[in-house]
């Protein structure tokens, strides 16, 4: 098991390791929040966010990203007036010490890191160019390869496909899949079909609480979430 | 290289020596503004605080033990600044949360101000009448006094804090800095501890306007209760947004800018009483339609910011 959770009014989930884990469930149903405690934007008056066998619940933000979870908000939130290149840099660098930071003793060697993370997301030739001058779908693809550099263990994603064409869309989800031989992703989506193609597990909230829970196969028979999805979606 | 030339144009003309040392001088203290708001997002608003409480403490320092030799009383004055920032840091910077701008303004002002009232009613140091007649900085037997020896002096320590401030912002730490400006919360995500990179370059900003404390009163041989409050420390604000905030050579622009302007202009008799007001307006103008300052004329924003990457990816694009 590689974590469990309780947020919302008595929502729990757990996220297997090696495991990509969608939320779904009508607006205003959770997903989010849930989302937001678990990355810590949101500390939870109860319950137990765990994360590897440790209590996390109290952790701020930069003690979570550094043990292994990384987050991709729903409004991108690229730094504009940097460059491709130095937003990425910026992720890989965190867990250097001022000093060093002061020295840049690293900004050589992580070059063909910062490189290659761009070049997955077919970044590389844009490298220079101000994150803010990319078009929204690109920021999206910054912001999850900014997030997925510094290797993380759990990747929490917030509609990463929100605002882009199907094309973009279709690509994103080619880009995702490869991820799973690194590490779990919670991905918080609107689009199913996208869900469905690059999740193997799916939680279906609504209202903050937990309908539904399965494998896709077992969600996509279950008769009330057709209805749930049908009427209020 | 204009600084270096200067003194010896101005060869007949003490006084305007004494003026550029004192705008050097400044210089390093509006740098040391600079690094917070400019480059860091951390508005202080009593930055004053570090640049007098350094400079009463060398003037007690000579007064009372009699010792102004220069391998000894600068560090102390850059110590003096660094351990009350860091002091304050800890208050202001260093809580469970990301402080909100205001908050800070609003502690550092109010520290600059409760330290003017404090010194202006203690004997100790002088009261309101601050302290003068300040043993002179000394390096052997050797006495820095004002002129060509005190310029060379402050020009020495204004690159000097300069390159230095230079070597950190354009580093790793630098873009650390730069993103933090932009967006505290998403650096925090990304793993970033930003109270603790705060506290630092505050400190280190503290040290800076300590240096600038001591020299400033061991130029001018006498440091007051206005050294340290509200009024300087609204200045070092002004001398940043006029010369361009976010750049090292603007508030040197800036500083000089002004404090020429001031000079010159308050002889002239016609105007003498109306000076500062047409200053309080030209600033005005400046912060509503020129935010980034008077170097935003002439330098992009994408310049101003820059890269940090490895040397060989430096910026093509305009």
């Amino acid at each position: 098991m590689f974590g469990a959770l309780r947020a919302l009014d008595d929502v729990s989930i757990a996220v297997n390791r090696g495991t990509f884990h969608g939320l779904i469930g009508p607006n205003g149903s959770g997903k989010s929040t849930l989302l937001k405690a678990i990355a810590g934007a949101h500390f939870p008056t109860t319950g137990t966010i765990r994360f590897h066998r440790k209590d996390i619940t109290n952790w701020a933000p930069y003690q979570r990203a550094r043990a292994g979870l990384s987050l991709k908000f729903q409004i991108t939130a690229v730094l504009r007036e940097l460059s491709v290149y130095d937003n990425v840099l910026l992720a890989l660098q965190s867990h250097e010490s001022p000093w060093s930071l002061v020295l840049s003793r690293t900004r050589r060697r992580l070059d063909s890191q910062i490189m290659q993370a761009l070049d997955r997301f077919r970044l590389a030739d844009r490298a220079d160019e101000l994150a803010g001058k990319l078009s929204h779908g690109e920021q999206q693809w910054l912001e999850i390869a900014m997030a997925l550099a510094p290797g993380p263990k759990l990747l929490l994603l917030d509609e990463p496909t929100g605002g882009m064409s199907p094309e973009e869309r279709r690509m994103t989800g080619e880009l995702l899949l490869p991820v799973k031989a690194e590490c779990s992703l919670v991905i918080v989506e609107h689009d199913l079909d996208f869900i469905k193609n690059i999740c193997d597990h799916l939680t279906v909230l609504d209202q903050g609480r937990v309908l539904c829970d399965g494998t896709v196969r077992e969600i996509e028979e279950s008769p009330e979430i057709q209805r749930v999805y049908t009427s209020r979606v | 290289m204009g600084l270096i030339v200067t003194p010896f144009l101005l060869r007949d003309r003490l006084d305007l020596v004494t003026l550029m040392t004192n705008v050097m001088i400044l210089s390093i203290f509006a740098i040391s503004f600079d690094m917070c708001w400019g480059f860091s997002g951390i508005m202080s608003f009593g930055q004053a605080l570090f640049f007098g409480v350094a400079g009463y403490v060398i003037a007690l320092i000579g007064r009372d033990l009699d010792f102004s030799a220069i391998w000894g009383v600068l560090p102390i004055a850059m110590l003096t600044g660094l351990a009350l920032a860091f002091v304050l840091a800890m208050f202001l910077l260093l809580g469970r949360r990301i402080p909100s701008a205001i908050f800070v303004a609003l502690g550092t002002l109010t520290g600059s101000y409760a330290a003017e009232r404090l010194v202006s009613g203690w004997q100790y140091v002088g009261a309101g009448n601050g302290l003068s007649s300040i043993k002179l900085l000394q390096l052997g037997s050797f006495e820095f006094v004002e002129g060509f020896e005190f310029y060379t002096l402050a020009l020495l320590n204004l690159l000097v804090i300069y390159l230095v401030c230079r070597f950190i912002v354009r580093s790793q730490f630098g873009l650390v800095l730069a993103g933090m400006r932009q967006n505290e919360e998403r650096l925090a995500f990304l793993g970033y501890r930003v109270q603790v990179f705060k506290a630092l370059i505050f400190s280190f900003a503290g040290m800076a306007a300590g240096l600038a404390g001591a020299l400033y009163s061991y130029h001018q041989g006498f440091i007051g209760p206005g050294n340290m409050g509200p009024g300087l420390s609204t200045a070092a604000v002004i001398y940043c947004l006029l010369g361009g905030a976010g750049t090292l050579i603007g508030p040197v622009i800036g500083t000089a800018v002004i404090e020429l302007l001031s000079y010159g202009l308050s002889d002239i008799d016609a105007i003498r009483h109306f000076w500062p007001v047409v200053l309080g307006l030209v600033l005005l103008v400046i912060v509503m339609f020129q935010p980034s300052g008077l170097l935003g004329l002439v330098v992009s924003d994408r310049e101003r910011i820059g890269s940090f990457g490895a040397s060989g990816r430096r910026s093509t694009h305009g």
